[in-house]
């Protein structure tokens, strides 16, 4: 579905990602981990054409991304707050997704009726503009407005952050349905290990731009990237 | 305490972006400071010999004190508009071992700093020299200066208290200009005489040096207010505080008439009237739409038909203008959004475009009372307002296109200068004098009607073109499309 080829971006001189090759199969739920300054969220940008990469390019379903917009009605995203619209409510801002998705109402009110338990009641039917919203309400509002239109890919940054221990547990929930619908792709990146090789069929580790580690996620993965991160600690400690 | 103040200051002055990357901005705005000292310096330089010219019979002393008065009221009406409280973010600051007082204090020190404070200065202070070498004694001149600056800073400080209270209502503007014009009609009908009032009250103080404590005082006074009002903001609990809003919602149906746009178009009603910063620009509508009263009333204007177009650009014009020279920082909050979703561009920009072309049919209907002036006056509109849909909209949606500004849409403020480039500057001129140049010349070469033609064959013609200029247009965006979002994504 996804193919990275030779990609890399340069700021000011500074190499903050640089990928040869990364392939990501049709129907994958796949995982990215890595420090801060790893190069996740760059990768995201790249691939959602925000940014113009240095070299190479990535094809999202044959589709040049920077190239040609014909990705858009199959690929969505959550990546931060800014892609949020303050000054709508939250039923106003799915509506508005909904519409340039091909949506009409009641398929986008089908829709975010099943995530009722996910919202906690806090969401829909408040009459509060998104801007008045918590940090964490504002991400499940953000998370659910990428899975309008039944998207082929979702890319979703860091959806577990700011978000409560019981709507985590509900979101890995939600990705592991969609995973199972065939066809589906699925892009995540984390910070908390434990979440992501749940819900990830793969899981990639960024580290200064570069892939240094890609599993198949099993019963072991969950160890192994443990070890690798607290090795990275001792490995600093040492050089200090 | 201060010392550190100021270099947090200094360092947030030239590290912003905003800074770094629109020195021309920068380079226009102490052109203009420039201009509005020159002009001044002249005035304080020219004022005294003018008066006695024109009344030689009166003391140009008295007169100027008995014009103060309008002075002030002029003044505190420029301040609410222009001038907003220094801005600190004092998040950081609360939970370090500074005093909050000195906090305040120093906010409301900085303020005293403001450029409105100091221009006064080169007039009043050139006036006072022409006193003194036309012999006035130098100790009433030296007072009577001293005086003048206090009264700049209680118009300072009071200007603040007015802000401070009118933030947390709508219409702000309104009480303001009602007792502002109150006032000055009360006196205009000499029902109240401020202007004598208020000279003699100058003019005594001048005299009797030590009068200039009871202004000091009142500058005290409301410099302690200030404080207070200040010193209550700076707890958490009052920027924390969930201001849950109530939304008005609205479905907007009616916008599905317009096709595949209806969904930009809903988002932009929404936004002009969620955002106080967008509900400002439909209160300048208002002004604007008042502004030929400036001018047509006036003999003197109402043979000057070559400067029918221009009134008629800036009437018809006004939310074109005001709304659209910030067309794509209004959306700049979400532009990612917008970028990586199923849109096209160029529906995004033809909302844009349907919106500021009603605005211009609705603001000319609402101009036609203009008629009451002269037929002449309501061609010329009409020929401006065909003008401004043809060509003036085209303009501004490709000068958009270099805009590399975010707006916050939070902040309120009505004559806010964040989001504005040099760019905007640039073309918010050729907008309306160009159509005047074009109508003033063939009005003199030719004559009234062949001008007005011109101007409605310019606008017709953009209109026919309309789909190639905005693929024009959109391609131009397109083209800019990672710088737009590398720098909306910046915080000033």
């Amino acid at each position: 579905m996804i193919e990275v080829n030779n990609i890399s971006k340069v700021y000011e001189g500074n190499k903050v990602l640089d990928i040869d090759a990364l392939s990501i199969p049709k129907g994958q739920s796949f995982g990215l981990v890595g420090n801060n300054g790893a190069g996740k969220t760059t990768l995201f940008s790249l691939l959602l054409d925000l940014i113009k990469p240095t070299t190479g390019s990535i094809t999202n379903n044959t589709i040049v991304v920077d190239e040609s917009e014909d990705w858009k009605p199959f690929t969505s995203s959550f990546i931060d707050e800014s892609f949020l619209i303050g000054y709508l409510t939250p039923e106003e801002y799915f509506y508005f997704i909904g519409d340039l998705r091909g949506q009409n109402k009641a398929d986008v009110d089908a829709l975010t009726s099943q995530f009722e338990d996910f919202f906690n009641g806090e969401i829909l039917g408040k009459k509060k503009y998104l801007r008045d919203l918590s940090k964490g309400n504002q991400k499940k509002a953000g998370i659910v407005g990428a899975l309008i239109g039944n998207p082929e890919v979702i890319i979703l940054d860091e959806p577990f952050a700011n978000l409560d221990p019981t709507t985590q547990i509900r979101l890995k929930q939600i990705i592991k349905e969609l995973a199972e619908k065939k066809g589906v792709t699925i892009l995540v990146s984390s910070h908390d290990l434990m979440h992501v090789t749940d819900v990830s069929e793969r899981i990639v580790v960024l580290e200064k731009g570069e892939i240094i580690k890609d599993l198949e996620t099993n019963a072991a993965t969950l160890k192994e990237l443990e070890s690798y991160f607290a090795g990275n600690l001792t490995a600093v400690q040492e050089e200090e | 305490m201060i010392k550190h103040f100021l270099s947090l200051e200094w360092k947030q002055y030239f590290r912003s972006s905003y800074w770094q990357k629109s020195i021309a901005l920068n380079i226009l705005l102490v052109f203009f400071a420039l201009y509005f000292v020159a002009v001044f310096l002249v005035m304080g330089f020219a004022l005294l010999p003018v008066l006695k010219k024109f009344f030689p019979d009166q003391d140009p002393f008295i007169i100027i004190n008995n014009y103060f008065f309008y002075w002030i009221l002029a003044d505190i009406m420029m301040r609410f508009f222009f001038q907003k409280l220094p801005v600190m973010s004092v998040k950081p600051f609360l939970t370090q071992p500074i005093k909050r007082s000195s906090v305040v204090n120093f906010v409301l020190g900085k303020s005293a700093m403001s450029f409105f404070n100091f221009l006064p200065l080169f007039a009043i202070i050139p006036f006072g020299i022409m006193l003194i070498i036309d012999g006035y004694s130098a100790s009433v001149v030296l007072t009577w200066i001293l005086l003048v600056i206090l009264i700049t800073l209680i118009i300072n400080f009071f200007n603040f208290i007015l802000e401070s209270y009118s933030a947390e209502k709508e219409l702000s503007i309104l009480p303001l200009i009602l007792i502002a014009g109150s006032l000055f009609a009360l006196n205009y009908f000499e029902l109240i005489s401020f202007t004598d009032l208020l000279g003699s009250a100058m003019t005594s103080i001048s005299n009797n040096s030590i009068l200039i404590l009871i202004p000091a005082a009142v500058l005290g006074l409301v410099y302690v207010t200030n404080y207070k009002l200040l010193r209550e903001k700076l707890f958490l609990d009052s920027s924390l505080k969930s201001k849950a809003q109530e939304v008005n919602a609205s479905n907007l149906e009616w916008t599905k008439k317009f096709g595949d746009v209806a969904p930009f178009m809903q988002l932009d009603l929404r936004l002009i009237w969620r955002n106080k910063r967008t509900r400002s620009s439909v209160f300048i509508m208002v002004i604007g739409l008042l502004y030929g009263l400036f001018f047509y009333p006036q003999p003197m204007y109402r043979d000057m038909v070559w400067f029918f177009p221009f009134i008629g650009i800036f009437v018809t014009g006004i939310f074109l203008i005001n709304f659209g020279q910030f067309v794509p920082a209004w959306d700049s909050g979400y532009y990612k959004l917008l970028m990586s979703q199923n849109i096209k561009y160029e529906q995004y920009l033809k909302s844009k475009f349907t919106l500021m072309s009603l605005s211009v049919i609705l603001l000319f209907v609402l101009s036609i009372p203009y008629v009451f002036f002269g037929w002449k006056i309501l061609i010329a509109h009409f020929a401006a307002a065909v003008y401004n849909i043809g060509v003036n909209t085209h303009v501004i949606l490709l000068g958009g296109s270099y805009n590399r500004k975010k707006i916050d849409l939070n902040q309120r403020a009505a004559f806010n200068y964040q989001g504005t480039g040099a760019v905007q500057w640039l073309i918010g001129f050729p907008l309306m004098i160009l159509p005047m140049i074009i109508f003033a010349l063939i009005n003199w070469l030719v004559n009234f009607e062949a001008g007005i033609a011109t101007l409605i064959i310019l606008g017709i013609l953009g209109i026919v073109f309309h789909n190639p200029l905005m693929r024009i247009i959109t391609k131009r965006y397109l083209n800019s499309k990672y710088k737009m979002i590398d720098a909306f994504s910046q915080d000033t």
